[in-house]
This record gives C-alpha cells, structure tokens and sequence, in this order.
C-alpha cells in the first residue's frame, strides 16, 4: 500500500519548484487592481458631478455616485502607489535553486 | 416610517453606462488571465501558482473564494429570516476554524508539500480513505460549481431580464477561458479583484439602507417592534429548550456550528485550503486565513445589515404574498436605493461573485481530478508537461459539467437541494478524520476510510432518516443540520478509534511531519526575511481575531 510516500511528494513537488516560472513571471495584481478602481472611480465620479434629482431622491440625497466614486478612486490610487513605492521584488537568479532550496535535501 | 410600496417585479433599471461598466470588469477578468498565462510552465504553477504568492494575496483570495454569490444573497437571507443570529455564522462559525487552520494545521499541510487535501490523506491513511475522499470532493466542486452558476442564471434573469442559458453560456464561458489560461493564478488573481469589487458594490447598499430606515437605531427598533427583541441580538432565545425562528439552542450553535461544520468546511475543504498551500512560504501559507479573519469579522455587517433592512421596508418577505423569496433581499435593495452608476458597480459586484464562487471550485476540482485521480490511479509516471495539459482539458470539461449541472437543476431543482445536502454532510467526517490523524499517532492506516464511511452515512441518516422522516422533533433545516453534523462527528470519531484499536498503525517513520509531534524538514523552514517582523507573527494575528469576534459578540448579547 505504500507505494507513495512523503518523500514521492517531497521529492516531486521539490523539483517542480524549482522548475516553476510563477515566481519570476508573474505579473503583480496591485498593478490590475489599481488600474480597475482608477477607471471605476473616474466614471462612476462623474456620474455624480451633475446628479438628476431623481437619482438622489433614490439615494435618500446621498450623492453615493459621487462618494462611491470617490472611494473607489482613491483605493486604485492607492493600490498603485504602493505598488510604486514598494515595488515587485526581483525574481531570484535562475541558477540559485540549490539556494532556493536549502532543505530540500 | 412607512413601508415601501412592493415592486413584484425585480427588473434593475440597468442602462448603457451599467453595462459599460460590467464589459469592463468582463474584460480585466479575461485580461489577467492572459497575463497570467507566460507564469504558467509546470503543473505545480497551473494548479499551486508554482507556490509563490506573497500572504495578502492568498488571503483575499481565502476570503473570496467563500464570499460568492450563494454566501452574500444566502447570508442576507437568513438574516431577513432569523435575524441577528447570523453573526454566528461569522464570529463562531468561522473564525475559531479559521485560526486553527493558519496555527496548528497549515504547519503539516504546507510543510508536508502535499498540493491537495486529499493528497495529505493519502500520506497519512491510505489509498481507500485517498480514493474516497477525492473523487466525492471532485463530485461535489462539479455540483456546487453548477448550483452557482444557476443561481447566477436566475438572478441575471430576474435583474436584466437575460434568458437563463445566456447567463449560464457566457458565465461559464469567461470562467472556463480565464482557467484555462492562467490556471490558479489567474483564478486567485481574479478573486483578489472581485473582493473589492463586492466591497464595492455592498457598501453603498448597507449605508443607504440603513439611512432608508432611520439608522441602527430604528432598525433594531422597528424590528423589535414587528418581530420581538430576540430577533436584534446573537443568544436571545437560544436557550436548551426554549423555542427560537433558528431551531438551535446554544450547545447546537457552539457544536455543531462552531465546532463540527465550520471546522469541516475551513479546515478541510480544498476550495479554501489550495489558496493556502499556493502561498510563497510556510509563514505566508498560515497567515492565508488568518489575514482573511479579519475582514470576515466585518462581512457580516455588509450582508446582514440589508437583509433586516428588507425586512422592515417589506415586512412579509419570505411569504409569496410580498412576491419577494428571502434570497431577495439584496437585489430588491439595489433596484431601490441605486441609481445608475453605482447599480453597475453592484451588477458587477454579485456576477463577479457568482463567478468566483464557480471558479474556486473549478479551479479545486481540476487539481483533485489530475494530481489525485488521474496521476495516481489512472496514467501514472508521465512527465509533467503532460499533466499540465491533463489539467487544462479537465478544466475545460469541469466547467462544461458544470455547466451540464447549471441546466439540470434549472429543470430539476429539488433533487440539486437534494444533492447538496447530501455532499454538505461529507465535510463533517473529513474533520474527524483529519483531527484525530494529526493528533494521533496510532490511528491505524484503515482507520481513516472507515471514519470517512461511518461520519458520512451517520450525518446523512440523521438528516435524511431520523429528521425528515420526523422521528425526532428539530423545529428547522438548519437546526436539523447543526445536529447531523455533531451526530456524524462523534460517529466518525467513535470508528475511527475502535478500527484503530484492531488494526496496525502506519510505521512511525512515514508519519513523519504528518502528525503533531513529528517534524519534516519543510516545517523547520525559519521566517524569511521580514517575515519575523512582530505584525507578521502568525500567533499575534490569530489571537487578535478570536479576541476581536469575541469583542463583537458583547453589544449583540445583552
């Protein structure tokens, strides 16, 4: 019955990781993120820049285009700010997988 | 205040710029899955992001991959029913489980490098105990992937008026091709989005209708005033034999909701659990859920807050005179209080969730199916650009089951109910099994198959026998539910321990890192750089998100 182990596992996914790509070509999601909410913010801001009275009557006169527009605005903003202040680490030297992988073995 | 006029009719007054701004989020969806794709080179990307992403993102993506659609309209709904209760849904049903998970299990699930729950199964018992659980998990994410994807059928059909297979079609169409693509990165990623995005979309429509009926204040005390005080607070009337809308007293609510069904489902179902094991590092990997406690904490003001605010502004919700189901609630306030703009956000929002939902457990099922189906039973030895493939035409065929599943149920739906249940109560045994294998050292290689098969077929004859059939009184579903699921725990665990007894346990030096005690070199891994700084401190982070939900229980409990 045993004929996997923990090491079969180990031993597999061990060598997977250092084969994978994901870690260096991964694209980085604040960057997706913050491009998604700058684009809904701009446009659901201006939806609340010239509200019609009906839609305020609506929103119990909360301007809500315009806060949630905001919101949304200044969570992209933030997203990208981050991104640029602390930007994706570099991806470790291809060759480094002994490195990677002191326990490995 | 009087109450709003009911609208039958459910129809949104969606316009162009509504559906500008779902055609935006539809193309970021299919957007980040092609970015994803060049990240793709193994089967360990394509189903565990190569393990490499960084704890925040894995932790929405926790979060997300509970918070679908089913969640968000079924949460509200049971608030419109039972009110303030479900708060136990959150601070007791899934927070503690959620700790427990990220302190004590992820060691052994992540250091044991096994890519699938099953997959620690199979180290720890057998290939029975392996065999079962996969192929019941891979049943299950077909079958709540199609559930979700009718539901979102019947929304969209009730709110812009779509036929329902368009829904289906073009939901599964975008899931199925972001999948594909980009694998579970892709499939995190996206989740990460749509967490904002529900945020997004929940916000407005919580603060507006509280506004609607005259703040906090006057909704406790129009509901109050229509229901009676216990419907406001978590414990009133949940005393052991005084009568509540819930069915469950409180030993039911702590044990069987608390205890046995939200530890089986945090703990142990893959959908949740992968978001963890793609993680970059041991710390990242127990950090996953509990990052994701303490927006889960706060959710459920954003669910709960418009179901009661749908119960005061139509007090007869829920019976067919008001024309509106409980699972209403949320779309009725969006067609009340949003105006266009905003009402686009909110669409997006509750498709993007309905897609998540199908996602994870799309993107679950084809890691179970290829790495412990096929690679181990089916083809095994093959190199691994060939399981990669595998893992691409089986999400392809998943999301078309699925699919499948979605107009089955709209022509059949009592037996899909039927169904769900029926797999809801697989989760229970998988706990006991996990929790005494881990703690355990002499649960016997057999035992585990045995307490899958006996918790399993308890919980169900509880459910389907002894309270359908009313044998014992249990006065709803739910409360009927809490007990089947402590009946099958115990159950479980009773066989468990009595096979253990008679049978041989596994050598000691293949339990190694498997079972509390035991350690393997992937645990011993130290924090990586940053990773020791005190705020990333696993322990920190768990003990303040049991301490904050006890915290919010105070102003629900007196």
């Amino acid at each position: 019955m045993s004929e996997f182990s923990e090491k079969d596992v180990q031993r597999s996914v061990t060598e997977l990781e250092t084969k994978s790509a994901s870690a260096a070509r991964l694209f980085d999601v604040r960057r997706i993120i913050g491009l998604l909410f700058v684009v809904y913010g701009v446009i659901v801001t201006l939806c609340g820049i010239a509200p019609s009275d009906g839609s305020l009557d609506k929103s119990e006169n909360v301007n809500i285009n315009l806060w949630t527009g905001l919101a949304m605005l200044a969570l992209g903003l933030f997203f990208l700010i981050w991104l640029k202040l602390r930007p994706t680490a570099p991806p470790p030297p291809p060759t480094g997988m002994e490195e990677q992988n002191p326990l490995g073995h | 205040m009087p109450p709003t006029l009911l609208a039958a009719e459910l129809r949104l007054p969606a316009n162009w710029l509504d559906y500008c701004l779902l055609a935006i989020y539809f193309l970021f969806v299919l957007g980040v899955g092609f970015l994803a794709r060049k990240s793709v080179k193994t089967s360990l990307d394509f189903f565990l992001s190569g393990r490499s992403l960084p704890a925040w993102v894995t932790g929405l993506a926790f979060i997300s991959a509970n918070l679908g659609a089913t969640e968000v309209l079924g949460m509200a709904a049971n608030s419109a029913q039972y009110g303030v209760y479900t708060v136990h849904w959150y601070w007791i049903g899934a927070i503690p489980a959620m700790v427990f998970l990220g302190l004590v299990m992820m060691p052994f699930y992540y250091g044991s490098k096994v890519r699938s729950v099953p997959e620690f199964l199979l180290l720890r018992f057998d290939k029975s105990a392996h065999l079962l659980s996969s192929v019941l998990f891979a049943f299950a994410a077909i079958l709540i992937a199609g559930v979700n994807l009718y539901s979102l059928a019947i929304v969209v059909e009730a709110l812009l008026g779509w036929p329902e297979w368009v829904a289906i079609v073009v939901a599964g169409f975008f899931v199925l091709a972001y999948i594909t693509i980009g694998g579970l990165s892709s499939a995190i990623y996206n989740e990460v989005l749509q967490f904002f995005v529900i945020l997004a979309a929940l916000i407005p429509i919580t603060v507006l209708g509280l506004k609607r009926v005259g703040g906090w204040d006057g909704l406790t005390d129009s509901l109050t005033a229509q229901k009676g005080g216990d419907f406001v607070t978590a414990w009133g009337g949940t005393g052991i034999g005084s009568d509540n809308p819930l069915g469950a007293n409180w030993l039911t609510i702590v044990l069987g909701l608390g205890f046995v069904l939200s530890f089986g489902y945090w703990t142990t179902n893959f959908a949740e659990v992968q978001r963890a094991l793609s993680a970059k590092n041991l710390s990242a990997a127990q950090r996953t859920p509990l990052i994701a406690a303490f927006p889960k904490i706060f959710i459920v003001f954003l669910v709960m807050i418009p179901g009661l605010v749908a119960a005061v502004l139509v007090p007869k919700i829920g019976q067919a005179s008001s024309g509106l189901e409980y699972n209403d609630a949320i779309p009725y306030l969006m067609g009340q209080l949003l105006p266009n703009g905003v009402l686009g956000i909110a669409i997006t929002g509750l498709v993007a969730a309905f897609m998540a939902g199908m996602a994870a457990n799309v993107s679950s099922f084809n890691t179970v199916f290829t790495t412990d189906i096929w690679a181990k039973y089916v083809k095994r030895g093959q190199e691994d650009a060939y399981y990669l493939r595998f893992g691409r035409l089986i999400t392809v065929l998943g999301v078309l089951a699925s699919m499948g599943t979605a107009f089955l149920a709209s022509t059949f739906s009592n037996i899909m109910s039927y169904l769900q249940t029926l797999f809801s109560f697989f989760n229970v045994p998988m706990f006991v099994v996990f929790i005494i294998g881990m703690f355990w050292k002499r649960a016997s290689m057999v035992s585990g198959f045995w307490g899958l098969l006996a918790g399993t077929v308890s919980a169900m004859v509880n459910y389907f026998v002894i309270y359908k059939q009313g044998v014992i009184d249990i006065p709803s579903d739910q409360g009927a539910n809490f007990v089947s699921a402590i009946v099958g725990f115990v159950a479980g665990a009773v066989v468990m321990v009595a096979v253990s007894l008679f049978t041989k346990p596994k050598p000691i030096e293949e339990l190694q890192g498997l079972v509390y005690g035991t350690k393997s070199p992937g645990m011993s891994e130290p924090p990586a750089e940053g990773d020791d700084a005190w705020y990333r401190k696993p322990a920190l982070l768990g003990w303040s998100a049991i301490i904050l939900a006890a915290a919010c229980y105070i102003p629900f409990s007196f």
